[in-house]
């Protein structure tokens, strides 16, 4: 009985190993574009690729930063049939390429010339030992400031370029009777934040502090500051922020009730929705003291080894995802920046041409980053062990004395 | 001598045939039972040694057993800040939960044991919350207590501008909003054990203490209460498990915030286990989780096996 059992459920496990069809080119894409926006954007690229005669098998997973889709490929992966195509962001991609599993791009990133046209701060992340691992769709930078212009005009109509500028239409903002900050109280939303303040402090501290996470930057009097800066925007956020969600935080700002929001650029997506333009009804703006540099994180997906059958297939998504056309179709759509810097500008509206020029300007001058917030400074471990410390002093637990002392101590203890 | 021994012959396969029958009937139970055997041993008992192999590994995103660390996964753990509040928040949180909900539930299960009309209506609509998953709970009763929105909102509204109820958005009070939603959800289910004890009280005790001359109150303080010993039990062992895993209420109610305030340790568990890949962190957790809960469950198995024999 045991026996038969066990079996029975060999085969019925090998059966299913074994149904893959082989005939047809197919892809099968893991993601977590699931809702309006993002969902459309993402078709444009199955059509492209059914023309091509590829199949698109779709494995959507649900759940914003994607933590779930990654324990969804936990599973596929550990059972050695991993998915053709993986959406995912920064380290998670070297973490996979650290475990062997991934493919290679190499061919076509030859042919195509990647390594020309794709700035070198994402080729960190899409590539492993030299090699192409995965094919970025897009860049979002992430100090953006997101102003309802009425709320601005009311407070003087020049937007703030220093950080006394930014405090003084704060202050006006709450003497106007808005809550001038529109935040959700969650600890990314917190570190979004604090990324920002971070780079204001220049360029050399961020990649000290959050890329290279020197000690020494990590506990400095300078740190301290941030703390102190972050301690200072506190004030102007309403009573009920915490837990709030980042869309409700931009509803805010679009309805007039709350007069900014500092987040990356998907917020973008909701000022448009609700009908503003860019310009009239909202100003996109550089997080003050920040103009020149960018934060980022970047979407890209990460190519599994696959079978010879399945490699073409791979190879032909991976040449569609860096199209120029697609490129621009997809990210007019999504807010964010191409990945590719020789991209067209001509489909973006004014923040999107800004955000194409800042990304050009940065990645020239050497001050294109990744966003600590959004986990392409420093790996999973990293990131959340400062996430604890910035949420805990954002939320009165410590004073920034002992929280640039616990962020230099956490981050030690993660590594 | 033919005829006999072809006589004899049937008897004997007869005999053969009655011994393989109760060979069969002795061992069909074990058969039967053999296949789940064999799958709770794997998946359970299996999967735990394999979650305590893995807590002494540096196993980061997938296991990985080429590294081996000892018990440092053990020491970051009782160092690491948010394990610390996670177990804090335990203890407030078990406590209470378990507290309120066994004095509720007997509570109620007392009122409605005075043969009320109504009952049979009654009794449902206090049961019915534990028919709700966790995380709808979690979700009702976080948007319930959002000031914005919820009760104070509604206050406001009315009038009474000055009501205040914030404890959601106060690192130092979110902790017990958790629980009265999880009392909310348990309490009915506890008064449902505790009417099953009642009803099992035998009358003949209860009338031979009111011929003594004892009153109510003393009759369910000396009397019934104390024979409610075993639902007592029950009711802690089941709470007390529940607590030490509730996830989805916090994840819903909260998500471990404001800040790190309301982190449980099965919260803990699953950000560092899939969010922060410390896969060996998160075993580590899982088996301190599981030792708190042996910790329970051993005891009170003991004392109901050993019951078992003395009777």
């Amino acid at each position: 009985m045991l026996r038969k059992l066990l079996i029975g459920t060999m085969l019925s496990t090998a059966l299913t190993a074994y149904a893959a069809p082989s005939f047809a080119e197919e892809v099968e894409v893991l993601h977590w574009w699931t809702s309006g926006g993002e969902a459309a954007a993402l078709d444009v690229l199955k059509k492209n690729l059914e023309a091509e005669g590829v199949t698109w098998k779709d494995m959507p997973v649900a759940g914003g930063g994607g933590e779930q889709a990654m324990t969804a490929l936990r599973a596929r992966v550990t059972a050695g049939n991993p998915p053709t195509a993986v959406q995912a962001l920064g380290f998670d991609i070297t973490d996979w390429a650290k475990q062997g599993v991934v493919g290679d791009l190499g061919e076509v990133a030859a042919e195509e010339n990647w390594d020309a046209v794709i700035p070198a701060a994402l080729q960190a992340f899409s590539k492993y030992d030299g090699k192409w691992i995965a094919a970025p769709v897009n860049v979002h930078s992430t100090n953006w400031v997101w102003i309802n212009k009425k709320a601005l005009d009311a407070a003087g109509g020049k937007a703030p370029e220093t950080w006394d500028e930014l405090i003084a239409v704060l202050d006006k903002m709450k003497a106007n009777g808005i809550s001038p900050i529109g935040h959700g109280g969650q600890a990314w939303q917190d570190a979004t934040i604090f990324d920002a303040v971070v780079l204001a402090e220049g360029t050399d501290f961020y990649k000290a502090s959050m890329i290279d996470l020197d000690p020494a930057a990590l506990n400095s009097d300078k740190m301290v500051g941030v703390f102190d800066k972050m301690g200072k925007l506190k004030e102007y956020v309403d009573a009920d922020f915490s837990g709030r969600d980042w869309n409700l935080a931009s509803a805010m700002v679009i309805e007039g009730k709350a007069g900014m929001q500092f987040m990356g650029d998907w917020a973008k997506g909701e000022f448009l929705k609700a009908g503003l333009k860019p310009g009239a009804d909202f100003v996109c703006i550089r997080f003050p003291g920040t103009q020149g540099a960018v934060t980022f994180n970047s979407d890209q997906f990460m190519m599994f080894k696959v079978g010879d059958a399945n490699k073409a297939a791979q190879l032909k998504m991976a040449s569609a995802i860096e199209d120029p056309a697609f490129q621009s179709a997809f990210n007019v759509v999504k807010g964010s920046a191409p990945a590719r810097t020789d991209v067209p500008n001509d489909a973006f509206d004014d923040c999107g041409k800004k955000a194409m020029a800042d990304l050009a300007e940065a990645d020239k001058s050497g001050k294109l980053f990744g966003s600590m917030a959004h986990g392409h400074a420093n790996p999973a471990a990293v990131k959340n062990a400062m996430y604890d410390v910035i949420t805990r002093h954002f939320n009165g637990e410590l004073d920034s004395k002992a929280a640039a002392e616990e962020l230099a101590n956490a981050v030690a203890a993660a590594q | 001598m033919t005829q006999t021994q072809a006589e004899i012959v049937p008897v004997l396969t007869q005999g053969a045939d009655r011994g393989a029958r109760e060979t069969l009937q002795e061992w069909l139970p074990k058969l039967v039972l053999a296949p789940s055997f064999a799958l709770i041993l794997l998946f359970v008992y299996g999967f735990i040694l394999f979650t305590a192999v893995l807590s002494f590994t540096g196993s980061k995103l997938l296991p990985d057993f080429s590294t081996w660390v000892g018990f440092g996964n053990y020491v970051r753990l009782f160092n690491h800040p948010n394990w610390i509040v996670s177990l804090k928040n335990l203890a407030i949180f078990s406590v209470l939960y378990i507290a309120v909900c066994t004095v509720l539930g007997l509570g109620l299960a007392i009122l409605l044991d005075q043969k009320i009309r109504g009952e049979g209506f009654l009794r449902p609509i206090y049961l019915y919350p534990m028919a709700l998953s966790f995380f709808v709970t979690g979700v009702a009763w976080k948007w319930f207590l959002d000031p914005s929105i919820g009760l104070e909102h509604v206050m406001h509204t009315w009038g009474w501008e000055s009501f205040s109820f914030r404890w959601i958005k106060e690192g130092k009070m979110a902790i017990y909003t958790i629980v009265i939603a999880a009392v909310w959800q348990s309490s009915g289910f506890v008064m449902a054990m505790f009417l099953a004890g009642l009803r099992g009280v035998d009358n003949e005790v209860i009338k031979a203490a009111q011929i003594d001359g004892a009153s109510t109150v003393m009759i369910y303080r000396r009397i019934i209460i104390p024979l409610m010993r075993p639902v007592f039990l029950s009711a802690f062992v089941v709470l007390a498990h529940l607590a030490i895993k509730s996830y989805d209420l916090v994840v819903a109610m909260t998500d471990g915030g404001p800040g790190t305030a309301t982190w449980v340790p099965a919260l803990f568990m699953q950000k560092f286990t899939f969010g922060r890949n410390e896969m060996a962190m998160g075993a580590s957790s899982a088996i301190i989780m599981m030792m708190m809960i042996f910790s329970i469950i051993v005891p009170y198995l003991y004392s109901e096996l050993r019951g078992g024999r003395r009777s």
